[in-house]
């Protein structure tokens, strides 16, 4: 009965053990579906692309956080020719991505080929706990290809703007 | 001899290589990135739809080499792998990683995804191939994972009933950073299983002694303890047993169990008094847990041993009442599952916002059976089931929002359609007009480009005369040939004024030639710019007419095959999630029936127990009375 005890609910019954092959043979149908649906998934991404962002006009625009950096961004704000593109409040799990060198999509819009102007707004603490805001904007030519832009977020030095943006 | 359960195992060297996906220091691609935003969120489907994209688009390129993934395409075809095994496809998990595997790689890498190979077909029970994996690391080994591979080979042995392999391996990781906590417990359970109860004892006892603050390392260092309480009670020996047991923290997860055996080793030496304190504390703390509804009986029977019978009626009264309201209470549960409430809780968003969203579903009010099945809901088998359930349900939701999207599609391509197609015939007529213009300059400007290259090498006067000039030159010309032919007296002094004037002419092109020339050179650069600025121009009109051609042909087919697919996937689901809601209610059924047959059982007990406690009370008392 001691042992019974230590081992918990390792020991199952007949009726568990059929439970058992069916939850492992429902486990490998289950597997195939998900491959299914990630299939479309990839088919449906690269239709919509096509359709809402054809690469004449397209443009996208990703952030991430510079290496090793500490502070914590609350919110960013981006403004393409002065219209809001994207607002983003970032919860616990997206920083803590951001920070582990995940790279957000904050956006993804149609622009017409020529020259415009991008604005972004960051919102964050610092790490001895002062609130900071910090605004620059930039000058980017939109050809006929894709356009994508990164927006680099980093602690502001003096004299060195926290905000670097990157054509990639 | 004592046989810990090989799921216990598992799940312990589960929780120890979760490995976070890795990625290069500088990023260069930054789809790969967002891949990785996903990832560390835990957001898998969306990690894997988007790097699988990327991965495929890299493999079609002609020169991968110029593509940003080129530089992370180990880190991404590692964290392929990765993510599908979290995402619970292990098929392609381990097809994934067989293919880095099999490709001409690196050592360190090859070794790498020995490693993850090995770990996959751990994890889907299959020792042999996960032996044979491991067999394939040779040479360098990335330092990060050297404790790793070692503690799943020691954890393999284990599995394959090779006990004394597996104590070489795990003797070796008695300090390692990591590992440390779980191969000293390890090295505990591979000991009694090789028979050597003395090393056994002597191992558990080192390693329920493991200084760390992590918690998962103090859960098994009272795992530890236990075991080895457990063992010495089982072997008769109570008095050793008493001070193991006690080693065990009383706010740690095998608490209950502890206190539980605690008490009992103070019974078996008839110390009916000291097994009161454990089985006291045991009997105040959760009623759904199985230890401490068993020492609701425990604790009145000490009690009874001790001979205060009116206080053991007093706790069989008790846990009779306890145990009645808790059969009440899995009834309830039982309906509740019967009529699809459970699954209704588990597909609750706010619930799965936690990582700990399964302990969260105690505390919802309207699910009471998930008291009793915390035990269930931590079985790997019952874990890959509810998570395959959740992941069906997230995929139905994903299908049905993309169906929806289907409609606005259509709306869209129609809409396109109808503006561009009265437009474009007429556009057409006039790009028609605008190209054959066009080809007549480009070959104007050819031929223009040949003469000038041509009179770099061949210097040709005439060429570079002004209209002026070749009409004066083509009048000296007629004149000449009137001449010739004329018997006029005045022809040879006329022929003589008119050679003079040709040479007049002649001489200006010859002398004037270089500097006409670079004119001509500089006019013709400055064409060239037009003519570049025009075909720009020309090509900006091609890509838009094209653009403007694709904004709505060739959408029909591929939106009627998505239709039909999702479709599909969407009855397929149905009919998968269905079958896996009623397995899974099945099982828990089954469980919370168990658990009401033991309470019942004990109900039945308690109620003899406090009858024979009344009784024994009441002689007593009437005894007292009587002296």
């Amino acid at each position: 009965m001691i042992m019974l005890l230590i081992c918990g609910h390792a020991a199952l019954s007949g009726a568990q053990d059929i439970s058992k092959d069916e939850m492992r043979s429902l486990d490998e149908q289950v597997q195939e579906i998900k491959s299914d649906v990630l299939s479309i998934s990839s088919e449906l991404s690269n239709l919509e692309e096509r359709l809402l962002y054809p690469s004449n006009t397209q443009i996208a625009l990703f952030v991430s956080i510079a290496e090793n950096e500490t502070f914590r961004l609350d919110a960013v704000q981006i403004k393409i020719n002065d219209e809001l593109a994207a607002h983003h409040i970032y919860s616990f799990k997206e920083l803590e991505a951001l920070q582990k060198g995940g790279v957000q999509r904050i956006y993804t819009g149609n622009v017409a080929t020529g020259d415009h102007q991008l604005s972004v707004s960051v919102i964050g603490k610092l790490e001895n706990g002062e609130d900071f805001t910090e605004s620059d904007n930039f000058m980017f030519a939109k050809g006929v290809e894709p356009k994508i832009l990164g927006i680099t977020l980093a602690e502001s030095e003096f004299g060195k703007s926290g905000i670097q943006v990157g054509d990639w | 001899m004592c046989r810990v359960p090989f799921s216990v195992i598992g799940l312990l060297l589960l929780a120890c290589l979760a490995t976070s996906p890795c990625h290069s220091d500088q990023l260069k691609d930054l789809y790969f990135g967002e891949a990785l935003y996903y990832a560390h969120q835990g957001y898998f489907f969306e990690a894997l739809e988007r790097l699988d994209t990327e991965i495929k688009q890299h493999d079609e390129l002609d020169e991968p080499e110029l593509d940003s993934l080129y530089y992370h395409m180990d880190d991404a075809e590692f964290s392929l792998g990765d993510f599908e095994l979290r995402y619970r496809m292990h098929h392609r998990a381990g097809r994934a990683i067989k293919a880095v595997l099999e490709g001409a790689v690196d050592e360190i890498v090859r070794n790498d995804a020995a490693y993850r190979l090995a770990r996959i077909h751990f994890q889907k029970n299959q020792m042999a191939d996960a032996m044979r994996a491991l067999e394939r690391i040779d040479g360098k080994i990335p330092e990060s994972i050297r404790d790793d591979i070692e503690f799943l080979r020691a954890n393999i042995y284990l599995a394959q009933g090779r006990p004394a392999d597996s104590i070489g391996v795990l003797k070796r990781l008695q300090d390692s950073d990591s590992f440390g906590g779980f191969a000293a417990y390890n090295l505990g359970i591979a000991y009694l299983e090789d028979g050597q109860q003395q090393a056994a004892l002597t191992q558990l006892d080192k390693a329920g002694q493991f200084g760390t603050d992590d918690p998962a390392v103090l859960a098994i260092r009272d795992k530890s303890n236990l075991v080895l309480g457990t063992i010495l009670l089982e072997a008769g020996e109570y008095d050793k047993a008493r001070p193991f047991l006690n080693r065990v923290r009383l706010g740690g997860p095998f608490s209950n169990q502890a206190l539980l055996s605690a008490g009992w080793a103070d019974v078996s030496t008839e110390n009916f008094e000291r097994a009161v304190v454990p089985w006291s504390i045991l009997a105040d703390r959760e009623v759904t847990d199985r230890a401490t509804q068993e020492a609701m009986l425990a604790l009145p029977y000490a009690y009874g041993k001790l001979n205060v019978h009116g206080r053991a009626a007093v706790y069989y009264g008790r846990a009779l009442d306890s145990f009645g309201v808790e059969v009440d209470k899995l009834n309830a549960s039982i309906d509740s599952i019967r009529e699809g409430r459970f699954l209704e809780a588990l597909i609750r968003e706010e619930i799965r916002q936690d990582k700990d969203w399964v302990i969260r579903l105690r505390s919802l009010p309207e699910t009471p059976e998930t008291y009793y099945l915390m035990e269930l809901l931590a079985t790997h088998d019952f874990q890959t089931g509810l998570q395959n359930y959740l992941d069906l349900a997230d995929l139905r939701k994903k299908l049905l929002s993309w169906k929806a999207s289907f409609d606005s599609f259509d709306d869209m391509v129609d809409i396109r359609h109808d503006h561009y197609a009265p437009l474009l015939p007429e556009v057409d007529t006039q790009f028609r007009e605008f190209d054959s213009r066009m080809r007549l300059r480009i070959e104007q400007h050819k031929m223009l480009v040949q003469r000038r290259d041509h009179m770099l090498t061949t210097p040709r006067p005439e060429f570079l005369a002004t209209r002026e000039e070749q009409a004066i030159l083509a009048r000296i010309e007629h004149i000449e040939t009137q001449l010739q032919e004329s018997e006029s007296p005045f022809a040879a002094s006329s022929m003589q004024r008119i050679r003079r004037l040709k040479g007049v002419l002649t001489w200006t092109l010859e002398t004037e030639y270089h500097q006409r020339l670079t004119m001509f050179d500089r006019n013709l650069r400055g064409l060239d710019e037009a003519m570049a600025v025009v075909q720009e121009q020309y090509d900006q009109y091609v890509q838009a007419r094209q653009a403007a051609a694709h904004s709505y042909v060739g959408y029909e087919k591929p939106i009627r095959r998505l239709r039909a697919h999702v479709r599909n996937s969407v009855e397929k689901i149905d009919r998968l999630i269905a079958r896996q809601g009623h397995l899974l209610e099945v099982v828990a059924i089954e469980e919370l029936v168990a658990r009401r047959g033991r309470l019942e059982r004990y109900g039945d007990k308690a109620r003899f127990a406090l009858a024979d406690s009344y009784d024994r009370a009441t002689q007593a008392q009437a005894q007292m009375d009587d002296q």
